[in-house]
């Protein structure tokens, strides 16, 4: 594997010293693999085959072995994915609560249709996902890196809107 | 649930003391409500006085497995070769758990004395705190807190003034509930799939880098400092029932419940108290119809078993079931068990690291059976076949995720037969198209 030509690094700047901070905080190079990929994925919203390329001479593994981390761990984002991306706890707590209805309102509202779909207009990705660890506030959903709790149908219009126009936050 | 949360005055507010009070969040205002006493005690003592403090106390783990605290402390070899660690779980995933969550949004500097305290017992000069990479908010509030312990001097080269190198960072996961497992959590660290490592060697002579380490529960380690400044034999009466399960239990309540929650308690405290009591009972109009009192890898229990449960190690074996993690989770009557067993197996499937056979077929094929119960399609011999997937599943695996999901397809089919048979039957109409 080779990086593509058009490809701009990531870890230069700000972002070099953030690896080399966690760097300092192991004993092994490759222990700082998770923080790096963090790191690619605040930058570039996902992480792609060039990204794991140069996570792999930075932290001398091969990019196979860090393309098998980046595929174990679901947070992390092999494709892009819309401008707003939802996650939907439907792990039964949620799901005896009425998470499903949830989910439903949200692919409506938002135009996705279907689950792993972007809407029509790139501005959302919904996905369900298994349980977020705030059963006792269910419906809880997150949007992008914001944790939104007791949501129900009745609050994803107004959630949706406030996302759709760029001025949420949690 | 709103904060502040006004405890009932049943609940024995220890650790849940100031769920709420955002002032306790800072270095300063952690220091106001008593904060750090216990670990500059610690640090006067020797670490064996510490562990053995921690011991006659009767702690035992909270995140699941309920192992005595101070043995696994002393474990670790007394004499060093090399770096020791302490890591902390914070990967709280088990279905129907929140509490961890609430301990590290509220009160980050409890986590962070209970960790120094256990650093210096087990001679640990580096603790990483292993974070779920879901929990944003606890993640920043963690890591605030961390950076002004460093800045206070509570952590560092020569923590509070004692002499030591107490070193503490965060490690934010990545969405894998497995993670949690105490070898799959070292592998994560360490910069690997998460896969969990075969026992022996354990933790404390091979563990994170190859290192002694010692793996304990965010609760665990928040209850520590409790017990330095209250002494072991305050803990240890902390007791309802069975003297073996000793302190406070935090119990996160969900599901079909009026108010939804943590509830701090003493140990053998009644499930039936807790839920029609200090949770004010079912939804309008509904009747329990079973509960999962310690997080969704424990089996279920009926309602008149759930009536009768005290909750404590022993209380739920007696039940027939664990305390596991504290996670509640409670089922009326409106509840569906056949598709809520298929969304837990679903859950495990999703979940397996998929490194052992039994675990990454069996979860997958106990989803597809149910869901085509689900779909009118089942037969008699399904439910055969998935006691005996079941039984395929159980206890020869390297980790506990394949016997989490035999289990409630075990306690479902063998206590809530006729749902399953309904189905099949044709007396229920069908809820799924597929499978």
């Amino acid at each position: 594997m080779e990086e593509t030509a058009e490809y701009q690094s990531v870890f230069v700047g700000a972002a070099r010293q953030k690896l080399d901070d966690f760097l300092s905080i192991y004993p092994t190079r490759r222990a700082a693999l998770l923080p790096a990929l963090w790191i690619v994925q605040e930058e570039r919203k996902w992480v792609s085959e060039d990204s794991m390329i140069e996570i792999a001479e930075l932290l001398k593994i091969t990019a196979a072995q860090v393309k098998g981390v980046v595929t174990f761990y679901t947070m992390y984002h092999k494709h892009p994915v819309g401008e707003n991306f939802i996650q939907v706890c439907t792990t039964s707590p949620c799901n005896v609560s009425g998470a499903e209805d949830v989910v439903k309102a949200l692919l409506e509202e938002t135009g996705c249709g279907e689950l792993g779909a972007t809407s029509p207009d790139g501005k959302f990705t919904i996905s369900e996902v298994e349980c977020l660890g705030a059963c006792g506030f269910a419906t809880p959903i997150m949007v992008n890196d914001d944790f939104l709790e007791n949501v129900t149908v009745d609050t994803v219009p107004g959630l949706v809107a406030r996302y759709r126009d760029g001025e949420a936050t949690a | 649930m709103g904060y502040p949360h006004k405890p009932d005055a049943r609940e024995t507010v220890i650790l849940s003391e100031y769920f709420g009070d955002a002032g306790a969040r800072t270095h300063a205002g952690w220091v106001e409500r008593g904060g750090y006493k216990a670990l500059k005690k610690a640090l006067d003592m020797e670490p064996v006085a510490v562990t053995e403090i921690v011991k006659e106390s009767g702690l035992r783990g909270r995140g699941g497995a309920g192992f005595p605290t101070g043995l696994k402390w002393s474990f670790m070899p007394k004499e060093k070769k090399g770096p020791h660690y302490l890591c902390c779980n914070a990967d709280e995933s088990e279905p129907g758990t929140f509490k961890d969550r609430e301990i590290m949004r509220w009160t980050p500097h409890a986590l962070i004395e209970g960790c120094a305290i256990a650093q210096y017992a087990i001679g640990a000069e580096i603790c990483y705190i292993y974070i779920r990479g879901e929990f944003t908010e606890p993640l920043r509030i963690m890591q605030a807190a961390l950076d002004e312990a460093y800045s206070e001097g509570v952590l560092g080269d020569n923590a509070m003034g004692s002499g030591k190198k107490l070193e503490m960072y965060i490690h934010r996961g990545a969405g894998a509930y497995i993670c949690g497992e105490e070898t799959a959590m070292m592998n994560s660290i360490e910069g690997f799939r998460g896969n969990p490592r075969i026992k022996p060697p354990f933790p404390a002579s091979v563990g994170l880098f190859g290192m002694p380490t010692t793996i304990n529960n965010v609760e665990t380690l928040a209850a520590v400092p409790h017990i330095l400044n209250r002494g072991a034999e305050w803990y240890n009466g902390l007791s309802l029932s069975n003297a073996k399960s000793s302190g406070s239990k935090l119990l996160s309540v969900c599901g079909n419940i009026r108010k939804p929650g943590n509830y701090e308690v003493t140990m053998g405290f009644p499930l039936k108290d807790l839920i029609y009591d200090l949770c004010g009972g079912m939804p309008e109009g509904r009747t329990l119809k079973a509960v999962i009192p310690g997080g969704s890898s424990v089996p279920i229990l009926t309602k008149d078993e759930a009536e009768s449960c005290l909750l404590d190690y022993e209380g739920c074996v007696e039940a027939g079931t664990m305390l596991g993690s504290g996670g509640v989770i409670v089922f009326d009557d409106s509840v569906d068990m056949v598709y809520q067993i298929m969304r837990l197996a679903k859950f495990y499937a999703h979940e397996s690291c998929a490194q052992c056979t039994q675990c990454r077929e069996g979860t997958a094929w106990t989803v597809r059976i149910l869901e085509r119960i689900l779909a009118g399609k089942g037969t008699q011999d399904d439910l055969d076949l998935l006691l005996d997937l079941a039984d395929q599943m159980t206890g020869k695996t390297i980790c506990v995720l394949s016997d989490s999901c035999a289990v409630p397809v075990v306690s479902g089919i063998t206590k809530f037969r006729d749902e399953f048979d309904a189905y099949i039957s044709g007396a229920r109409e069908p809820v799924l198209t597929h499978g």
